[in-house]
């Protein structure tokens, strides 16, 4: 019985949406305008335009209570403004008398019980209806696999299936609709702090919690990069804990897949050898990975695929030559308080290492 | 109704002493509430040993003294109304000394806990738990205990006054709820979290 | 026992000309000050170290909002900003709405039943030293002992400090040492008092004050009081437990040894959701107050609006988990706070339209009290409806922890409770000081600190929905997020001008105002029954009471009030 009455809670509102609100939301969306977005990468994170589900889906309650919270503001208001005009002062004799004096109604008390009651009422079973159904969403058996471990302040990210492990850029498929869908599901994990997982566009906020596993999934329906953050404060850099998703046609996927499981060619060039041996000689390897080498660190990000990324240091820098010159020069310049240490590097220690990094791909 | 029948009537309010305990007591449970939930929250949840079933005994003899002095602090109070002081210094006392044994049983548990068990507050879960959740009551015992101390010296050397009943009352409401709390504390700790 | 008696009850002060001065010295003032125990003294130091914290907590979010001002701005580092919005945070909480509500009760809730004191006026000065002092140990954080690892180790864990950022593995020095011990000094005074003004309503009502009569101001202290006792000893269990966990290496919030984060959330927030309704009771106070004196009627539904106050209390003892709809609960269990969430708005609603109702068909009179009081309903419906959105968990998902909710509880902590301290101040200024307060100095207060209020925290739900979390010292430039950013930090400059008028007006109108007389406004309960400022014994006669407008009997022989209750 319940979940019919969702369900048809959930058309109803649908189409109150689609008619009404349209209008409302493209007033809203105005103020999200004003960012133009350089080629696919979806800089502005608004919430009212999901470019995948969950996402999309929460709109659909997100939308209803805006609807009725206005109409409920419009009303409330506009009673309070006529309230104020009829019954203000109209000159000084006003106050030699007193108004009749009217203690209360309890018909009119009723009706205003009454009233929000089956507001209230129609709110909980939309929302009751799109939690079960975006929470306790099946798991398709061709999903992809996530399993994502919030550290202060990065992102470790592993694909169990395709025993990739990477940092800070989530790279999933896009999920047509109608033929075949292939959500990413993601398995939370935190090392150390409580982190958030939000990525606006793709899915709600799911927390990060040591000692605990939280899941939550995205199923985008367009290409690009989205941009997210840590969303649960986590110490001195939650705010430069960003996180990006790019989302593929299947095929870029699985070119990408494949350039992660191909072995790291060895550095050529003087420069770049020069890097790796000072990469291995320094402590480096004492908290990076490099994958088929002695590098084992678990303490920073994977480095077995950088030069693939599009950022450092979980998206406070573009990965340039040049910041991550400064990046490893003082990673303090760019990131003050994270947890890797300035290495008092050479200048030419510092040449060969971004060489060495550079061929990291 | 007329207003000046009800005016007219006796304007009779409790006394302030007592409401203030009530409230107080409020608060306290309020405190208790989530040390106990902390305690069944963590319950069979502890990574290492030791566990509640293995070095937790039933405290026959404690729970017996505090029970039992809820009995005579109420019998001191009856005496305070009749106006029989030495009753009153007697139960008052009786009462006085059975919470200082229950304080030294509590004591010697500890003891045991910590040197022959090796349990201390930061071993597991159940350590910090059951620590916080028996000493936060036993800090109150002691906090009863001075109380009651308080008001036996003054019966001693003669100084209780009949404006003090509303204290020797209040006193004694705090001590009934620190019986109270001991009933939740004993069921939830030796008698449920030895069974999980 | 009668013959017993040996000791004199005999509380009486050391005698002050022994000690200090003539009259009026400046010793004499501090040893008044010091030594007081009289409830009015004592709610005027409430609320004017609440204005001092006030002040410095706004100093502080106006350095945040330098620093937010831009993109990549340096103007603030990390820690800086870290330690600003916990500090201001706590403050504006701890230090700023709980003492301010308590000094209008302590002031005001003898005078409206017609007490000559508080139940327990020593124990009121211990309430309000503890909190002062425990304020003034959080501020020490700044000054006070580097610890080993950090200089100056204000905390910077957020204001609800949740673990394990508080752990000794992530914070280091003493920094959560003194957010944990101050606050906890903070509770004890905190629920001292309340257990005072409980005590104080319901056993120190002078003749004829039934509970049915208690002017509504008295009803809404009266159910903070009860929501403080049953709340922060909640927050006070965390607080013990956390300071276990960080000196004697307990385990409650270990995650390492089996701990859990979350449950510290749910202890939290069992006193936290309970907290933000005693921040806002004062305003429900005062507004009941305020409204029918500027609109000449009684409130309307008077027993409605004491039920729904008592049902709000209690509502708000189970809503406490939609702070936590991220943190990966059961669908279960979220929507379950959903229902209990939205349920709170039943009760408040009915009290918006009681207001509404109580206006309507009055003669309002625009004095200061009610353009702020005004003001209050304005932004408190939509503070009000913003909570309600983000009580659906699914919006919630999105806008958790985003700028959407600080700007929701701007709405409710400056718009719905400073907006009506404001308006409470302006109301009974003459009575603690025998002068009006300055009309155009209070307009120009309103103006500058509407426009600036709104204009801060209107773009701030904007920023939400562009996916701007909060606590973030700084952001890049192209997501969006500038232009509101600027537009916010420009709003506050409108406040602090806003602020100034009214710490002049405060002063100028000492010095300056016009005399009030007992009772400028035509005013209908107790307090006004008295001279401005009131003695120290309050009323020369102990009144007698009939009805819940005692006052308006008085004026109106022919037509009382006790005729249709
Ligand atoms: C004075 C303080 C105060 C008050 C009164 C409220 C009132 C409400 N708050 Fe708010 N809230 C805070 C202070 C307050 N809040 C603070 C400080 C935080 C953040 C803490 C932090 O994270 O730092 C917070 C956060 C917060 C959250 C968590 C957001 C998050 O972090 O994810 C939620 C979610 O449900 C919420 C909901 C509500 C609701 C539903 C109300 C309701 O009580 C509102 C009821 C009022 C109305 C609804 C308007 C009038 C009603 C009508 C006109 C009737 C008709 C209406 C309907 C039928 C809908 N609040
Ligand atoms: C009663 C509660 C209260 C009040 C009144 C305020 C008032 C203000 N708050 Fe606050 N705020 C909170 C409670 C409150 N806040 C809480 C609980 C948090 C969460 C903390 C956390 O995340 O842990 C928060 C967080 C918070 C943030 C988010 C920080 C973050 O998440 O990164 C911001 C950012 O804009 C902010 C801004 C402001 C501003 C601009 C004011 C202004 O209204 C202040 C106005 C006052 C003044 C400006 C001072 C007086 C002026 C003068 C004496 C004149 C001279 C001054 C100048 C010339 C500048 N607050
Ligand atoms: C004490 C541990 C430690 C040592 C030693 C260390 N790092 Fe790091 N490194 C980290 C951490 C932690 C991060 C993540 C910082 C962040 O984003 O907050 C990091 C990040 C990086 C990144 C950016 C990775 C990315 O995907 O964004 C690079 C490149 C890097 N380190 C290179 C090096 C090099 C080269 C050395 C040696 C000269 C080195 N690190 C030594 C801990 C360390
Ligand atoms: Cu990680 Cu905030
Ligand atoms: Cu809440």
């Amino acid at each position: 019985m319940f979940p019919v009455v969702f369900y048809w809670l959930g058309k109803i509102s649908g189409a109150l949406n689609r008619c009404i609100v349209s209008a409302f939301l493209a007033g809203l969306g105005m103020c999200s305008a004003q960012a133009a977005e350089s080629g696919d990468v979806h800089l502005v994170a608004d919430i009212f335009r999901p470019l995948s589900r969950p996402a999309e889906m929460l709109l659909e309650p997100t939308q209803l209570v805006l609807l009725v919270t206005l109409g409920i503001f419009l009303v409330v208001v506009g009673v309070l403004v006529f309230v104020l005009i009829q019954f203000r002062p109209r000159g000084p004799e006003d106050h030699l008398t007193e108004p009749p004096q009217i203690y209360g109604s309890n018909n009119i008390e009723m009706a205003w019980t009454v009233i929000p009651c089956l507001v209230v009422f129609v709110l909980v079973l939309v929302s009751a209806r799109s939690i079960v159904e975006i929470q306790d969403a099946p798991v398709p058996e061709n999903a992809i696999h996530i399993r994502l471990v919030g550290h202060q302040w990065w992102w470790e990210i592993h694909y169990p299936e395709l025993g990739i492990t990477t940092a800070n850029e989530i790279h999933i498929p896009v999920s047509t609709r109608n033929g075949v869908q292939t959500p990413t599901h993601i398995q939370l994990e935190s090392a150390d702090v409580i982190h958030s997982f939000w990525v606006p566009q793709m899915a709600g906020k799911t927390d990060l919690v040591p000692n605990r596993i939280n899941k939550t999934w995205m199923e985008p329906f367009q290409v690009g990069t989205f941009l997210g953050n840590c969303a649960e404060y986590c110490g001195t850099q939650h705010a430069n804990m960003l996180l990006r998703v790019i989302v593929h046609e299947p095929k870029e996927f699985q070119k990408w897949v494949e350039s992660q499981k191909r072995p790291t060619a060895e550095p050529e060039g003087a420069l770049a050898i020069q890097g790796k041996k000072d990469f291995f000689d320094l402590s480096c390897i004492n908290c990076h990975t490099v994958d088929g080498t002695l590098a084992k660190g678990v303490f920073g990000p994977d480095l077995t695929k950088f030069a693939t990324r599009q950022t450092l240091g979980a998206g406070v820098a573009p990965r340039t030559p040049a910041d991550i010159r400064a990046w490893l020069a003082n990673p303090d310049s760019l990131k003050p308080g994270c947890y890797m240490p300035d290495m008092k590097l050479t200048p030419q220690q510092l040449d060969g290492l971004v060489a060495y990094l550079e061929t990291l791909k | 109704m007329s207003a000046n029948t009800e005016i007219d009537n006796v304007w009779k309010l409790p006394s302030h002493r007592k409401v203030g305990m009530v409230t107080l007591i409020l608060a306290e449970s309020a405190l208790f509430t989530i040390f106990v939930v902390a305690y069944l929250f963590y319950m069979g949840k502890s990574l290492n040993p030791p566990f509640p079933r293995e070095v937790l005994e039933f405290p026959l003899l404690g729970s017996i003294a505090l029970f039992s002095s809820s009995a005579t602090i109420f019998l001191a109070e009856k005496a305070l109304h009749k106006g029989n002081r030495a009753g009153f210094l007697f139960w008052w006392g009786f009462t006085l000394v059975l919470g200082v044994y229950f304080l030294y049983f509590t004591g010697t548990e500890w003891v045991k806990l910590i040197y022959v068990d090796g349990l201390t507050i930061a071993t597991n879960t159940f350590g910090t738990t059951f620590y916080s959740l028996v000493g936060l009551h036993a800090f109150h015992v002691v906090v009863g205990v001075m109380l009651l101390l308080g008001i036996f010296i003054a019966g001693i050397r003669n100084r209780l006054k009949a404006s003090h009943t509303e204290h020797v009352e209040a006193i004694s409401y705090y001590w009934h709820f620190v019986d109270c709390i001991w009933i939740v504390v004993l069921s939830v700790v030796y008698i449920i979290s030895v069974r999980v | 026992m009668e013959n017993d008696i040996l000791i004199e009850d005999d509380y009486r002060l050391p005698d002050p000309v022994r000690l200090g001065d003539e009259p009026g010295s400046f010793t004499r003032i501090i040893q008044k000050i010091v030594f007081t125990v009289d409830h009015k003294i004592l709610g005027l130091m409430y609320i004017g170290s609440a204005l001092f914290f006030f002040v410095i907590a706004g100093l502080l979010a106006s350095l945040m909002r330098i620093q937010l001002m831009y993109p990549n701005n340096t103007f603030l580092g990390p820690n800086a900003f870290n330690t600003s919005f916990t500090m201001h945070g706590t403050t504006m909480v701890f230090l700023v709405g709980m003492p301010m509500a308590f000094g209008f009760a302590n002031y005001l809730v003898p005078l409206m039943i017609g007490a000559r004191d508080m139940a327990f006026p020593r124990l009121n000065a211990f309430g309000f030293w503890v909190f002062f002092f425990g304020g003034c140990l959080l501020f020490f954080s700044y000054l006070g002992a580097p610890g080993l690892y950090a200089a100056g180790s204000a905390p910077d864990v957020g204001w609800f400090a949740y673990s394990p950022l508080t752990a000794r593995a992530f914070s280091r020095g003493h920094s959560t040492d003194y957010w944990t011990l101050s606050l906890l000094l903070g509770g004890v005074g905190s629920v001292a008092t309340a257990l005072n003004v409980l005590v104080t309503v319901i056993c120190c009502r002078c003749k004829g004050m039934t509970l049915g009569r208690l002017p509504i101001f008295v009803w809404s202290m009266l159910v903070l009081s009860f929501l403080v006792i049953l709340a922060l000893p909640c927050l006070s269990a965390c607080q013990i437990m956390i300071t276990l966990d960080r000196y004697l290496g307990a385990k409650f919030f270990d995650t390492q040894a089996g701990g859990s984060a979350v449950l510290w959330q749910h202890f939290f927030w069992i006193f936290g959701h309970p907290e933000v309704y005693i921040l806002i009771m004062p305003a429900f106070a005062i507004t009941s107050e305020v409204i029918p004196v500027f609109s000449r009627k009684p409130i309307f539904g008077y027993p409605i609006m004491v039920a729904a106050l008592v049902s709000i209390s209690f509502i708000s003892l189970g809503v406490w988990a939609h702070h936590m709809f991220c943190v990966g609960m059961t669908s279960l269990e979220n929507a379950f706070f959903v229902t209990s969430t939205l349920l709170v708005s039943i009760p408040t609603g009915i009290k918006i339209f009681n207001w509404i109702a109580t206006m309507y068909g009055g003669r309002l009179r625009f004095e200061l009290p009610l353009i702020f009081a005004v003001g209050f309903l304005f932004q408190f419906l939509i503070a009000g409806l913003t909570g309600v959105m983000l009580a659906v968990a699914p919006f919630d998902w999105q806008l958790s922890d985003s700028y959407f909710v600080v700007a929701h509880f701007h709405y409710v902590l400056i718009g719905g409770l400073l907006f009506t301290i404001f308006s409470g101040i302006y109301y009974w200024y003459p009575k603690a000081f025998g002068r009006m307060p300055n009309f155009k100095l209070g307009l120009w207060h309103f103006v500058f600190f509407t426009i600036g209020f709104h204009m801060t925290f209107l773009p701030q739900h904007f920023l939400g929905f562009l996916g701007m979390p909060r606590r973030i010292y700084t952001y890049q430039a192209d997501r969006g997020w500038d232009e509101w950013n600027f537009v916010s930090t420009i709003g506050v400059l409108f406040q602090a001008v806003g602020i100034l008028f009214f710490v002049y007006n405060l002063i100028y109108s000492y010095i300056r105002g016009e005399s009030a007389g007992e009772d400028p406004w035509d005013a209908w309960t107790l307090e006004w029954a008295t001279t401005s400022p009131p003695p120290d014994y309050n009323f020369a006669e102990m009144p007698v009471v009939k009805s819940r407008r005692p006052l308006w009997d008085a004026k109106h022989p022919d037509d009382p009030d006790w005729k249709y209750e």
